[in-house]
């Protein structure tokens, strides 16, 4: 689902560039990049845009009959779907995730450590799950409103995070010399703190926006059709697929137009600090009588994003183990397979992203910028695109991986590379040339100073790069229902052939499968924020 | 100087460019303290790196105890020199604390006693009880101390620190500095300090090497290149200084301040430089200026001074019980002998 720049990527990306700090080392001006590093770097960006051009070359085969498919009645109604739901959607996450970050953030509102937590889990359950527990209850939880409610409520993390970790970071100083300078205090608020929020929030904003693009699972159980949706049906209805190609095509131009829009809207603001001394932490804003409204208000948030699916889940599986209505072989098989691929694909992610970042870390050029972009690029793309994409590469050039893991995994490494690319960069920058020649010149030889020096300080990183893409590939549905082999069932292919036929009860142990496999998560990113001092 | 210290001679380093380095000669006693003094971008840092390892230059030669560990692109690897090399930022290692810094580069099972890390600690001027601390825990200056420790742990005959104290403020700087140079010497190493703070440089080394634009200028003990520079520019570098054009006839040279003793001889146009210490006011004097201002800094004061009839400004260092007041008109003289440089 994740299909995106990358949520792992904020905060760091939100301010831009990468937040390296280090200057460039003079002495390293000489060193050629290593060519093996370079093709290799080069060879995974071909790999990653190829679906890309897979998508555009079979639109523009379709010719003629093209303007015809396009200008249907159909595609304006799903096009004016899809921009409903991104510009209702988008306001409500931005409003919600800034909201509780400043609360949790800059406030003296009692037990941020547990909000923190707390406001974050949502991203452990999948969308469609919250959406299969909601309307599993509230049949009246449909169409455009449903999907507002429930994507909002699914991806308003992506804006708390990256804002509630710049908030976190916001030094006290430019406050108060905003103050010393003639601004009110609502002023230095709007001129100071609003500037340096911009990118979190562009950047947050950016990540919901792709979401709503790639999302499937969620429309579709709510009957509203959007790009995504259509083209799975088209792909389920017939493998013809011209009309398939089109709104793939049509999505990807969706996609960079967002990417493109995001650029002037984040602003160039940077939260570098100049001088030195320590920064000062900001005061925290007194809540005074507020803080029990501002307390509920938060609760009320937990309680729809969070708690009530949990609870709905639990109830629906505690039925059906009562009714002994949970098939344990089915269920082991599924969590097996979808362990198996996860850790593939995270092995495959973490291979396949160290040759870029390497080059990026070491050897900062223009070459490495455009690879990290094109990377990107591919993975901002929906997971349906890409699975597309690759159906039809496998069944025109290469009929044996059809039908395989291989293939699934392969989409998984388009879609989830970035995480590990942005862990393996904050790895590596944690072990700077100045250390390695630290090292050597205390007599230790290049390999042990790789297994006592390297390999401490990067792999916790590439630890966690690995974990949040098998994480993300656990549960992803849309990719999954194109391209897993015939036969094999995920957690979140099992879920949703129950739940499609509203069989709430079979769905359930699938559900809380996944929920507890993707729990973790909540712990990585909290640290993202706790990270920022 | 001495086969036992570090012989540099006619290293180049261009990294494919124009030369960083050209054509450096340097000789460091065995046990010595030589300072690398000059500007940001002279080159200092790469000849520090070129003699720890981390550098393969176009050409030139690197002899450590009579070892030759560098001879053009030929070269030892770094960590079999036994040369010690502590940066700016201490560069600690982050996953390691105090003692695992501190014998990193001790084998396996020296490693395991702690008993290696007390008398490092105490010998860098440091409570043992920081040996558990992780390096963020450290304030900047115990960091740079920390890895003073680390890179003495192993006993280097040479020790080469790039700019070690420049990031402390002052007060920790001379405290740095000090528990520096006394470690240093008990362990009798030789050192080469990068630093671009001249004062730094003077009352650290027992030699100082002031470099312009990859090529030394000067090379000289603390008093030789202050008192006696080479060149107006390392004069300049070096201090306060007053140039005035002059006339020298033998020991003797007329300029603005009337007839001035000359510590060398020498003969027509030349560039006289006079430090504020040197510029005296006292009575009676037939050299006249007045006071237009006063930088009062407690054991001393500099004194802006406009010469009478004349436009030339001139600084003045006086003693803080016998500072004149702006407006004053004072007697000056300068009664040591000044150095000289040709006019060009």
């Amino acid at each position: 689902m994740p299909a995106s720049s990358d949520l792992r990527e904020s905060p760091a990306a939100a301010y831009d560039e990468p937040v390296t700090t280090r200057p460039v080392v003079r002495a390293r001006r000489s060193t050629r990049m290593p060519w093996i590093v370079v093709a290799a770097a080069v060879l995974v960006a071909a790999v990653m845009v190829l679906p890309v051009l897979v998508v555009i070359g079979q639109a523009s085969a379709v010719g003629d009959e093209a303007s015809r498919l396009l200008l249907r009645p159909r595609t304006a109604e799903l096009l004016g779907n899809t921009m409903l739901l991104v510009l209702l959607t988008v306001p409500i996450t931005v409003l919600l995730g800034c909201g509780a970050a400043w609360l949790v953030e800059r406030t003296t509102l009692p037990g941020a450590g547990t909000w923190r937590t707390l406001l974050l889990a949502p991203l452990a359950i999948p969308a469609f799950v919250s959406s299969y527990a909601w309307t599993s209850v509230l049949p009246a939880v449909q169409g455009l409103g449903g999907a507002v409610f429930i994507t909002a409520l699914a991806y308003y993390p992506f804006v708390f995070l990256p804002a509630a970790a710049l908030l976190r970071a916001l030094d006290q100083g430019h406050l108060d010399a905003a103050r010393s300078l003639g601004s009110s205090s609502l002023g230095a608020v709007l001129r100071v703190t609003m500037p340096q929020l911009r990118p979190a929030i562009t950047g947050g904003a950016l990540l919901v926006a792709l979401h709503l693009l790639a999302e499937f699972g969620v429309l579709q159980m709510m009957r509203f059709p959007t790009f995504t949706t259509a083209i799975l049906q088209q792909f389920a209805v017939g493998f013809s697929n011209a009309a398939g190609s089109l709104l793939a095509a049509v999505l990807v131009l969706l996609c960079i137009g967002l990417l493109a829009l995001e650029v002037p809207l984040r602003g160039r603001a940077r939260i570098a600090r100049m001088g030195a001394g320590a920064r000062q932490r900001p005061v925290a804003y007194r809540l005074g009588a507020w803080t029990i409204p501002a307390s509920a208000a938060l609760a009320a948030l937990v309680g729809l994003a969070l708690l009530v699916p949990l609870v709905l889940v639990l109830r629906w599986l505690v039925r059906a183990i009562t009714s002994g209505a949970v098939v344990v072989g089915p269920l082991l098989a599924a969590t097996g397979s979808t362990v198996g691929l996860a850790v593939v694909a995270g092995l495959a992610a973490s291979l396949a992203a160290l040759p870029v970042a390497w080059l990026l870390h070491r050897y900062p050029s223009r070459l490495a910028t455009v690879l990290e972009r094109v990377t990107y690029l591919a993975s901002a793309l929906p997971g349906v695109v890409i699975g597309l994409a690759l159906v039809t590469l496998a069944v025109q050039w290469a009929r044996p991986v059809y039908q395989t893991a291989a293939l699934a995994v392969l989409a998984y490494t388009v879609l989830f590379m970035p995480r590990a690319m942005v862990a393996w960069r904050s790895g590596l920058a944690a072990a700077p040339p100045e250390l390695l020649e630290a090292s050597r010149s205390l007599g230790l030889s290049g390999l042990s100073t790789l297994i006592r020096v390297v390999l401490p300080l990067v792999l916790p990183s590439a630890l966690t790069g690995f974990v949040l893409v098998f994480l993300a590939a656990s549960t992803e549905l849309t990719a999954t229902l194109l391209l897993a082999p015939t036969g094999t069932e995920t957690l979140a292919t099992g879920f949703w052939s129950a739940s499609d036929e509203l069989d709430y009860v079979a769905s359930a142990p699938y559900a809380a499968a996944m929920i507890a496999l993707s729990a973790p998560l909540t712990v990585l990113l909290r640290r993202q924020i706790l990270d920022q001092r | 100087m001495s086969g036992a210290g570090i012989s540099i001679t006619g290293l180049t380093v261009g990294y494919g460019g124009p030369p960083v380095l050209d054509q450096v000669d340097l000789h460091v006693r065995a046990g010595g303290i030589t300072a690398v003094l000059g500007p940001s971008g002279s080159g200092k840092t790469t000849l520090l790196r070129a003699i720890a390892g981390f550098i393969r230059p176009d050409q030139g030669r690197i002899e450590v105890r009579g070892e030759v560990l560098t001879d053009g692109p030929a070269l030892v690897a770094p960590e079999r020199r036994g040369i010690g090399y502590v940066r700016q930022d201490g560069a600690l290692f982050p996953h390691l604390d105090v003692a695992g810094n501190i014998t990193f580069g001790l084998p396996r099972a020296e490693r395991r006693r702690a008993a290696q890390v007390e008398p490092l600690l105490e010998l860098v001027g440091l409570s043992p009880s920081l040996a558990r601390r992780r390096p963020d825990e450290l304030s900047g200056g115990q960091q740079q101390r920390v890895a003073l420790a680390r890179a003495l742990a192993r006993e280097p005959s040479v020790v080469l620190l790039d700019e070690p104290f420049s990031s402390l403020d002052t007060a920790l700087r001379a405290a740095t500095r000090e528990a520096t140079r006394a470690a240093l010497a008990e362990r009798d190493a030789t050192t080469v300090l990068v630093t671009h703070d001249q004062a730094e440089a003077l009352s650290f080394a027992d030699q100082v090497a002031v470099m312009f634009d990859g090529r030394f200028a000067q090379i000289d003990s603390p008093a030789g290149v202050y008192g006696a520079p080479a060149t107006p520019e390392v004069g300049r570098f070096l201090g306060d200084a007053m140039l005035l054009s002059g006339r020298a006839v033998g020991r003797t040279v007329y300029c603005c301040l009337g007839q001035l003793d000359l510590a060398e001889p020498a003969t027509g146009d030349v560039l006289v430089m006079v430090r504020p210490e040197q510029l005296v006011v006292r009575e009676p004097s037939d050299t006249r200026a007045s006071v237009s201002s006063v930088t009062y800094q407690g054991a001393d004061a500099m004194v802006r001074l406009d010469l009478v009839h004349q436009t030339t400004r001139l600084v003045a260092r006086v003693p803080g019980d016998r500072v004149p007041r702006r407006g004053d008109e004072v007697g000056i003289a300068v009664p040591a002998p000044v150095r000289s440089f040709p006019q060009r």
